[in-house]
């Protein structure tokens, strides 16, 4: 019972002189898994970086006085938090994600443009760099991640500059990515696999790749524009001049909403892949939740004034963004309930990578729920820009993709490393951050409601219990990081070894040696089954000796 | 212990839909409500948060469920029951949604347009009018003209405007509001006050009029529920809103505008009729005789000049206003004591605006001089 029939000659040949070295991973190398894992260990790397300036900022809030670090500072650091923990962080780590998986899903080689791919993960070290660089040498962008003029404008040439500057080639690298996602999912399948098929996270990654570059140029075309207002003079969004900085605030985020689900649907992506491997049945509702992937996409790409609903935006614009916002909880609320029909009835196996992935579910959904009440005008209208939006934001970013990249991680951890990581540990990571990440953000909500705006580094003192109870969070978050640095390091060089498919799944990925050989597989597989037929076919398929220790577990008779 | 698990989802969903209920009614998160607008978004997020709570109760009571119900006992390898849909589920969870979105798109719509959301006066000002005859009105006072007079060229409608009730009818009281980095100035163009802080009376209908001078700021009363960018160059915003409840709030700076973003705030007082009397007679009795004289003197001209002696007069106010944006500068500075350095290159900073709001001053004392220049 596994998806693929490989023939049994082929496990022989697996541990040749083809083997990786560590330096690999230091070099301009075309092979999509180093390509994968050189964007997650650097995207982890800004993780910490964004998440050490997480931790100052909720420092200087732990009291409503301004007095931990100067105002220019605070808003340097709560530019570059979102700028890094956005473009930085969860995009490209969704790229790492989809780097590694997508050929190996499909049973391909390689990715059809490898040294394409290789180029746009070499743009985001020196951009992500020189971007957290402008910090120490006092010259942080301090106008927040969106960088609205005429404010971006005013508050230092340096500083903006370089936030352009690494935007835009962030965004160049990503659009580089959704290229090579987009035609390698298209025409690189095994022949076997039809596009209903696919495992659920290629589709994901086909409307992420699609909204990359629907939105992308946009984006790349404000910040041109911005450029020039900045460093020229001239007024495209400067009222000063006779500018608009309304369209700057369109342009902005007819890219920056669709990100959202740039950010989180690799991860809805991951969920459905997770779900019915440790819950051993199959993905409830295969088409709907394929389907609602581009829904979402195609809906995502109308709701961007949603953002803007206080701004010089006019009455009858806000009701149609409201609909349309509102509508997208129609295909959400189809992935969320085929989730949990997935995992309803199971044999769920609770362990680091399961529980993330249920995480997801239960903090995400507060996020979508909040995200429907914001879509309402007239609510939004009271909360916007205040922690109602923070607390909110979080929840889809945090509670979403930050959930899902953990359960990402320790899923295909056997996989990329070829080693199982410490289940105690990663339960114990699990309970930090799920205490900690509510412990920081459910208080928000509250904050916002009552009044408390966002962005600022003083505030009204009878906000002062709340926001200690979020910094108390944050630094619990801060320190759950510390088991998962551990274990992850700790069990890549000495965990015990894992086989080919520890999980005993059945999408492509599991069907050849942890980790895979240079060329992936041997011999391309060919398909004989669905990516998530658990508990359909109990006769016995013949199965190549690296497998033969997973066989056991999945020939038995159950159900 | 034989229930039947159809008892047990009933009971569990009859519990689901009471504490929803309940809590709907009961979170006690939003601050006090000011305005009748406060009630009705209330109302809808009340509603919203009925329906927010059900949905969260359901999806967090299924995890729970699984967690405990169907977690992996030792030794068990098999597989779940291989269940890969069910079409009419799928359907009702897809109608469900459906139908909730419509509910409080349609609620929504409706509480946008009894507060004003859609009001026509708002989004073409017949009052743009007058500033369109005046000569050079836009070259010389850039900031007066911004805050006092919509553009004439101004389209849209940006912010909260009458009421359907009070739709067409001017409002009771109108002021000017001016947002600069890091304070709000409040103009009453009818009365000739400017005050760094507002006043109005209780249930009566009061119609603010926003601009920006520098970046763009928002002006947000929380216990109003009413939020407005205020943007700089030639676009106006406008809250329109009836203060039910006498007190003291809030009003906030709510979008980015700088290091002192914080800082930005000042407030709203809502007097009764007596308080606001008393008030507005504390502020006339300050009022310099300057702007009279000026009025006066030019007889020929009187109907002509009235825009500018008026415009004067907020010139007057604005001076003082920063005098009053000074001392709370200062006293900010003391609260932030780590602020205060850099609070003291705001008041050079607003001292130099105020040299060329003196500049612009004298421009139009000549031009009153010579209209004809
Ligand atoms: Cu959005
Ligand atoms: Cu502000």
């Amino acid at each position: 019972m596994t998806q693929t029939e490989i023939p049994s000659s082929i496990s022989t040949a697996h541990h040749g002189g083809t083997e990786r070295k560590w330096w690999h991973y230091f070099t301009f190398n075309e092979d999509h898994k180093v390509i994968g894992v050189q964007y997650l260990v650097t995207a982890f790397f800004f993780y910490l970086i964004g998440g050490l300036m997480a931790a100052v900022i909720r420092t200087e809030l732990a009291t409503p006085a301004s007095d931990f670090v100067s105002p220019e500072t605070y808003n340097g650091l709560l530019t570059l938090h979102g700028t890094i923990m956005i473009f930085l962080w969860v995009v490209p780590a969704g790229a790492g994600l989809a780097n590694y998986l997508i050929p190996l899903m499909i049973g391909a080689r390689d990715m059809a443009f490898p040294k394409l791919n290789a180029m746009a993960f070499w743009m985001i070290p020196p951009a992500g760099i020189t971007l957290a660089l402008s910090l120490l040498v006092g010259e942080a962008p301090q106008a927040g991640w969106t960088s609205y003029p005429p404010l971006s404008l005013m508050t230092g040439k340096v500083g903006e500059g370089i936030w352009i500057f690494s935007l835009l080639v962030l965004g160049t690298s990503s659009i580089l990515g959704a290229i090579n996602f987009l035609v390698t999912i298209l025409k690189m399948r095994v022949p076997s696999m039809p596009t209903n098929k696919m495992p659920l996270f290629c589709w994901s990654m086909m409307a992420t790749a699609l909204l990359i570059l629907i939105g992308t140029p946009v984006l790349a075309g404000a910040l041109i524009l911005l450029a020039f207002d900045l460093l020229v003079g001239t007024a495209f969004f400067n009222p000063m001049g006779g500018g608009d900085p309304i369209v700057y605030q369109h342009m902005f985020w007819f890219y920056s909403h669709p990100a959202v689900y740039i950010m989180v649907l690799p991860l809805f992506g991951a969920i459905s892949e997770i779900l019915p491997v440790h819950a051993r049945k199959p993905v409830f509702g295969y088409q709907a939740i394929a389907y609602s992937s581009l829904a979402i996409a195609f809906l995502g790409c109308i709701v961007w004034a949603h953002h803007m609903f206080t701004s010089g935006t006019p009455a009858w614009l806000r009701m149609f963004f409201m609909i349309a916002t509102m509508v997208i909880a129609v295909p959400t609320g189809i992935k969320v309930f085929g989730w949990l029909a997935t995992i309803w009835g199971g044999k769920l196996s609770l362990n680091s990578a399961m529980l993330f992935a249920m995480g997801f579910v239960a903090v995400f959904v507060i996020g979508g729920i909040t995200g429907v009440m914001l879509a309402s005008v007239p609510f939004d209208i009271h909360v916007h820009d205040t922690y109602f939006v923070v607390a909110h934001l979080h929840y889809v970013l945090f509670g979403g993709s930050v959930f899902g990249l953990y359960a990402a991680i320790y899923h295909w951890f056997p996989k990329i490393t070829g080693r199982l990581v410490n289940e105690t540990w990663g339960r114990i990571h699990f309970i930090l951050t799920f205490i900690g990440m509510n412990l920081t953000f459910m208080p928000m909500h509250q904050l916002g409601l009552q009044g408390m705006n966002r962005r600022i580094a003083l505030y009204d003192p009878k906000f002062t219990s709340l926001n200690e109870l979020a910094t108390i969070g944050s630094y619990l978050l801060a320190v759950s990081t510390i088991p998962f640095l551990i274990n992850a390091i700790w069990s890549w060089a000495k965990g015990p070894k894992a086989d080919g498919n520890p999980w005993n799944a059945l999408t492509l990925e599991w069907q050849t040696s942890s980790p895979p050989a240079i060329e992936n597989f041997e011999v391309l597989p060919v398909l004989t089954s669905g990516p998530y037929d658990y508990g359909l076919e109990e006769e016995e398929v013949g199965l190549p000796t690296a497998q033969a220790g997973s066989a056991t577990l999945s020939s038995s008779p159950g159900a | 212990m034989n229930i039947p698990s159809s008892i047990l989802t009933m009971l569990a969903g009859i519990a689901l839909t009471l504490a929803s209920i309940w809590y709907g009614q009961n979170h006690g998160l939003m601050p006090v409500e000011a305005s009748r607008d406060a009630e009705l978004i209330d109302g809808l997020f009340n509603t919203m948060m009925t329906i927010g709570t059900a949905i969260f109760l359901l999806v967090e009571g299924v995890l729970l469920v699984c967690l405990v119900k169907f977690r992996r006992r030792p030794g068990d390898t098999s597989d779940g029951p291989p269940i890969e849909g069910n079409i009419s589920l799928e359907i009702v969870w897809t109608a469900i949604p459906v139908v909730i979105v419509l509910v409080l798109g349609v609620y929504s719509f409706d509480v946008y347009n009894s507060m004003g959301g859609f009001d026509p006066e708002a989004a073409q000002d017949p009052s743009a009018v007058q500033v369109a005859m005046l000569p050079g009105d836009s070259e010389v006072m850039p900031l007066i003209e911004g805050a006092s007079h919509p553009m004439g060229h101004q389209h849209l409608a940006l912010g909260i405007g009458a009421s359907p009730e009070t739709a067409g009818k001017p409002a009771d009281l109108t002021v000017n509001v001016l947002g600069l980095q890091y304070a709000w100035i409040f103009t009453y163009p009818d009365l000739g006050i400017t005050a760094g802080e507002l006043h109005v009376p209780v249930n009566k209908d009061v119609r603010l009029l926003l601009k920006a001078q520098d970046v763009i700021h928002a002006f947000w009363l929380p216990e109003f529920r009413l939020k407005q960018d205020v943007m700089p160059g030639s676009l106006q915003s406008e809250l329109r809103f009836t203060p039910t409840r006498a007190g003291e709030y809030p009003i906030i700076c709510a979008e980015l505008c700088g290091p002192y973003h914080g800082a930005m705030a000042s407030k709203l007082y809502v007097h009764t009729p007596e308080e606001y009397e008393t008030w507005l007679q504390s502020q006339v009795a300050n009022r310099p005789d300057q702007v009279q004289t000026i009025a006066s003197t030019s007889d020929p001209n009187v109907n002509y000049l009235a825009p500018f002696s008026q415009q004067l007069n907020q010139q007057w106010g604005i001076d003082r206003a920063l005098e009053h944006l000074h001392s709370q500068v200062h006293s900010q500075a003391q609260v932030h004591s780590q602020a205060q350095v850099h609070s003291q290159a705001q008041v050079h900073a607003q001292m130099d605006r105020s040299m060329e709001l003196t500049a612009d001053h004298s421009n139009l004392q000549q031009l009153i001089a010579h209209p004809a220049a």
